[in-house]
């Protein structure tokens, strides 16, 4: 075991938990951050997705020892970004969400896309995204709610 | 019709000697060249018996798999493609959303199985080991790729093999960490050691290339 200082949407966290224990374990049972979700564990889904130092990372495979004191914001955090919150909008505006399980991890994902292509293309937007899996098939409100979001912070 | 049988069987007989003699002369005529080019020159056949062995390694799972000509990396012994639609995006490293140091991180996590290094990245497609189906370039045609300096990120001989003994992605081959079941990834055919001793005698030798077939 081994202590570590996070840096979790602005606040400062400590744990003390295993060096190897993935960083999708550390929110979710440390720190009781349920909102990043599991999903396959091997980073092939895209559920777990958060951003470190702004950076979409899948924190299923992230050791908590690898993080450092880099910034990490989860889903819990990302609204308070202008980004953030125009994407959360988006996805109320266009009801993205059937079961909502992926959902967190498409979000954070989104956003990174359009901190760095603020007018995505259809082509953008199925390359960025195409880690993230929907068993619901939302992808085509995705893609809609990713758009619009564009537009707003336009 | 029997006589014309047998000249018939007789021309072949014939034309399968002067083919088979053929043959022969060039086989010997190609080892009498490599023998006189081994004794004009020894620098240059153990130069180019030394770039077979840089060889061996480039095309080894753990350096090829990033070497690819294609959209995508590889991984595994098998070299299949890299799994969740990971892209090589505009300078190797991914896209937004889906880089490769999304999973990647500075050193392997053997806790998920996720091999990591610094600066995780594809090699520019300039450097490209494999063609458009996956398959390995030749010798000869990848030892050129890697001596031509518009293509090697300017790289000359002295800044070839500092590459092969330093590069912390050339390192990592091995040290590639363990597999999600926790099996350790293979390595390279040559020690880390031997690869770079190799380099060295082929650098010595002014970097000779095979010729192409």
């Amino acid at each position: 075991m081994a202590t570590f200082q996070l840096n979790i949407n602005g606040q400062p966290k400590q744990v003390n938990v295993d060096p190897s224990t993935p960083l999708l374990w550390v929110l979710r049972e440390e720190l009781k951050m349920t909102g990043t979700k599991y999903g396959c564990g091997i980073s092939a889904c895209g559920a777990c997705t958060v951003h470190v130092d702004g950076i979409a990372t899948r924190s299923c495979v992230v050791p908590v020892s690898l993080v450092g004191d880099r910034e990490i914001v989860t889903i819990e955090g990302i609204g308070q970004d202008p980004v953030g919150h125009a994407v959360q909008e988006a996805w109320i505006e266009k009801d993205v969400v059937q079961c909502g399980y992926c959902q967190s991890g498409q979000i954070m994902s989104a956003v990174a896309l359009l901190k760095a292509t603020a007018k995505p293309s259809d082509t953008n937007i199925e390359e960025s995204m195409g880690g993230n899996l929907c068993r619901c098939a939302t992808y085509v409100r995705i893609r809609e709610a990713i758009k619009s979001a564009a537009q707003q912070l336009m | 019709m029997w006589a014309n049988h047998r000249l018939l069987l007789a021309v072949f007989l014939s034309m399968l000697v002067v083919f088979v003699t053929c043959i022969a002369l060039s086989t010997r005529a190609s080892i009498e060249i490599t023998n006189k080019v081994s004794a004009a020159n020894p620098k240059l056949a153990d130069g180019l018996a030394a770039w077979e062995q840089v060889y061996s390694v480039l095309s080894s799972p753990r350096c090829i798999n990033c070497h690819t000509a294609t959209n995508y990396p590889q991984q595994g012994d098998d070299r299949h493609r890299h799994f969740a639609n990971v892209i090589r995006g505009p300078a190797g490293k991914g896209v937004a959303g889906l880089n490769c140091v999304s999973c990647h991180q500075l050193e392997n996590a053997d806790s998920t199985g996720t091999p990591g290094g610094p600066n995780w990245h594809l090699a520019p497609l300039s450097m490209r080991w494999q063609d458009t189906n996956d398959q390995r370039l030749s010798s000869a045609t990848v030892c050129r790729a890697v001596t031509d300096r518009s293509r090697n990120e300017n790289m000359d001989a002295r800044a070839l093999l500092k590459h092969h003994e330093e590069a912390a992605l050339v390192l990592w081959a091995w040290n590639p960490g363990r597999r999600p079941d926790g099996t350790m990834r293979s390595l390279p055919p040559l020690t880390h050691a031997e690869f770079v001793a190799a380099t060295r005698i082929w650098v010595e030798a002014g970097t000779p290339c095979p010729r192409a077939k």
